[in-house]
């Protein structure tokens, strides 16, 4: 909802139009009935300035004191009621005050708000001063919504950016791009043969990074294919290091899920759990059915959680140099995960990661997910 | 007299990429001879250490402990009165750490490997090899050479290790270590810390009066800890400053200190001797 936090920067630039709307104020009552341009300025710029100072600070103080136990929000707007009561006493006290003012200056004397002799010509009067006031109000105020509004969508911008960004960053993980392509340029002279496998996995595994959002749905069987193409990879580097099993029903093949939703979870087992191992170890991804949903586990022999936060300590400290810091690298594919999940299936779909709690160790993440089949 | 060939360890997980860096190694400096390969950090200590060779590869990123921490544990345990090995790091992918090489002058390789980049540090390696051994015959001359070299060596580490991104960042500071002993939590006062040691997985907390284990590595604690109060002496070791009695060098050159209340003297490293010299 609209703030006027800008208030305390325009103040004097919101006092400048009150004046501008004061003097065409002025001009319209000239010409409309024939007063003397010079009184009708003067008296018009003074009491509208008074009246504008009495509701700003109304509004400003009457805002802070209505929102004072929440520290954000629109702590300088009260809300129309309110407004309009402030608009009102504001506007009797500009009126009154303004007019003895300009009249004291002047050594005039004309009729005064609170010595007209009748409650007609004092209402009137009064409306002189209120609809200005009420007219002027609205115009900051949906100003001010428009500029809060402009200032949230670019704020949204930013971040939807920042987050393609980071999204991208970690799907194509600079430290993994430039160690594949290193084993890959070894193989071109070792292994010709091999180099060439290693360099369609590489294209397989790019293509479908980087086309994944472009896709709502695909099979449980693409799904795999692409993570064995990840992992085909990841084993060239690792060696005898990782082993990997999968594990998918024929009766599954066909289940629908978002694309590379397993990646990051492999990821993580990959680059937490495994190659922080000396020994490495293995990862196992599979699928199974639980009634009308479907259960996807990606289980690794690695470090464990536990440790995995100290390891990355290590890993950050001999090379914080993946943009961000493991932790945090973790925790966004996580983050991601959820995200996804909550997005598409709301509370039918959860993420869980535990300790395997068996003998080999490691760390367990399943998905829950409702069935979709095509 | 011919000299002996010059000798390298290659400290690299990924198989395929430390017999990449042998073969490059091998087209552009023939007469080197890679003694060893290791796949962690662990492993490249202990054959580095046994084999003693001039050069050491190290990749950053590797299981157990990563290249940066070995060089600190060579550096550490290495043989005093010998040459340090002339450390390359190799890393794929690493901001700050590049950053922090390049500020502490410390070679380093990129993966994939760059042939022409390789040769200008093999060449700049031949160089500084060849002036270790142009040294003189008179031992006193030797023995200062090998000296200055190895506090360049140890200069360059040090800044290494406090540089940005490499060094923890420094975080609020503990007041109180929560110790636990069965179903007891003791809360031990930090002043009240006499030292911390690294053992396997655990801190050992040692008091005047007795001592904790908390469950914490070393690298955990340090950025909790201000570090004018306490001091580290050693990878596995920080002491509280105000509580070192005296430093005392043995007949073999290693520096030792010894704490007020206790009766224990403890062992520092030579990376950070340069801590102990008189005002």
């Amino acid at each position: 909802m609209p703030s006027q936090r800008r208030s305390a920067s325009s103040f004097l630039w919101r006092a400048l139009r009150v004046v501008g709307f004061a003097m065409l104020f002025a001009v319209a009552l000239t010409v409309t009935r024939g007063q003397n341009l010079g009184y009708t300025l003067i008296y018009s710029i003074c009491i509208a300035l008074i009246c504008w100072f009495c509701i700003d600070m109304g509004r400003f103080a009457m805002g802070r004191w209505m929102h004072r136990d929440s520290p954000v929000g629109d702590r300088d707007w009260p809300g129309w009621p309110w407004m309009l009561v402030i608009i009102l006493i504001g506007s009797a006290i500009g009126f009154g005050a303004g007019t003895a003012l300009v009249d004291r200056l002047l050594g005039q004397r004309s009729s005064n708000l609170f010595d007209t002799g009748s409650l007609r010509e004092s209402l009137t009067l009064l409306l002189f001063a209120l609809l200005p006031a009420i007219a002027i109000t609205y115009f900051f105020y949906t100003r001010g919504v428009v500029a809060d509004r402009e200032a949230l969508a670019q704020a949204a911008q930013r971040q939807a950016a920042e987050s393609r960004l980071k999204l991208l960053e970690a799907q194509l993980e600079p430290h993994m791009l430039f160690n594949t392509l290193a084993n890959l340029r070894a193989l071109i002279t070792l292994d010709p043969l091999r180099a060439q496998t290693m360099l369609d996995q590489l294209i397989a595994f790019l293509r479908s990074t980087l086309t994944a959002s472009r896709f709502a749905q695909q099979s449980l069987r693409a799904e795999f294919d692409r993570l064995a193409d990840y992992l085909a990879l990841i084993q060239v580097r690792m060696a005898d290091r990782l082993s990997v099993r999968f594990d998918l029903p024929e009766a599954l093949a066909e289940a629908q899920v978002p694309p590379l939703l397993l990646q990051p979870l492999v990821e993580n087992s990959i680059k937490h759990g495994l190659e922080a191992a000396v020994d490495g170890g293995a990862v196992h991804i599979g699928a199974a059915r639980d009634g009308d949903f479907l259960l996807l586990r990606v289980r690794d022999t690695g470090v464990g959680l536990a440790e995995a936060a100290d390891t990355t300590d290590a890993a950050k400290r001999g090379d914080a140099g993946d943009g961000m810091g493991a932790t945090s690298a973790t925790a966004f594919g996580l983050a991601q995960v959820r995200e996804r999940l909550a997005t598409l299936y709301g509370d039918q779909a959860s993420l869980t990661l535990v300790p395997a709690g068996d003998a080999a160790g490691g760390t367990l993440a399943v998905i829950r997910l409702p069935l979709v089949r095509a | 007299m011919t000299r002996p060939a010059a000798t390298a360890v290659i400290a690299e997980d990924e198989p395929l990429l430390a017999t990449a860096l042998a073969q490059e190694l091998a087209q552009l400096w023939p007469e080197l001879k890679v003694v060893a390969t290791a796949r962690h950090g662990e492993a490249a200590v202990e054959r580095a250490l046994a084999l003693r060779p001039d050069l050491v590869f190290l990749d950053i990123r590797m299981p157990g402990s990563s290249g940066i921490e070995a060089a600190q544990a060579l550096s550490e345990d290495w043989e005093e009165g010998a040459p340090l090995p002339l450390i390359v790091f190799v890393t794929a992918y690493d901001q700050y750490a590049l950053q922090a090489f390049e500020h502490a002058a410390i070679d380093y390789v990129l993966k994939p490997i760059d042939a022409a980049r390789l040769a200008k540090t093999c060449a700049r390696l031949q160089t500084a090899l060849g002036a270790r051994r142009e040294v003189g015959p008179s031992p006193p001359a030797a023995v200062e050479a090998v000296e200055a070299a190895v506090e360049a060596t140890l200069g360059q580490l040090r800044n290494l290790l406090a540089a940005p991104g490499i060094a923890a960042a420094p975080g609020p500071k503990l007041s109180v270590i929560q110790a636990s002993m069965g179903a007891t939590i003791h809360m031990v006062p930090i002043s009240e810390v006499l030292y911390f040691e690294a053992a396997d997985k655990y801190l050992r907390v040692i008091t005047a009066a007795r001592e904790y284990l908390i469950r914490l590595s070393l690298r955990q604690l340090l950025p909790q800890l201000d570090e004018q109060s306490f001091w580290q002496v050693h990878r596995g070791t920080v002491v509280r400053a105000d509580a070192i009695a005296m430093a005392v060098r043995d007949d073999a050159g290693k520096l030792e200190i010894k704490l007020r209340g206790r009766p224990e003297s403890l062992p520092v490293s030579r990376l950070y001797a340069h801590r102990f010299k008189p005002m």
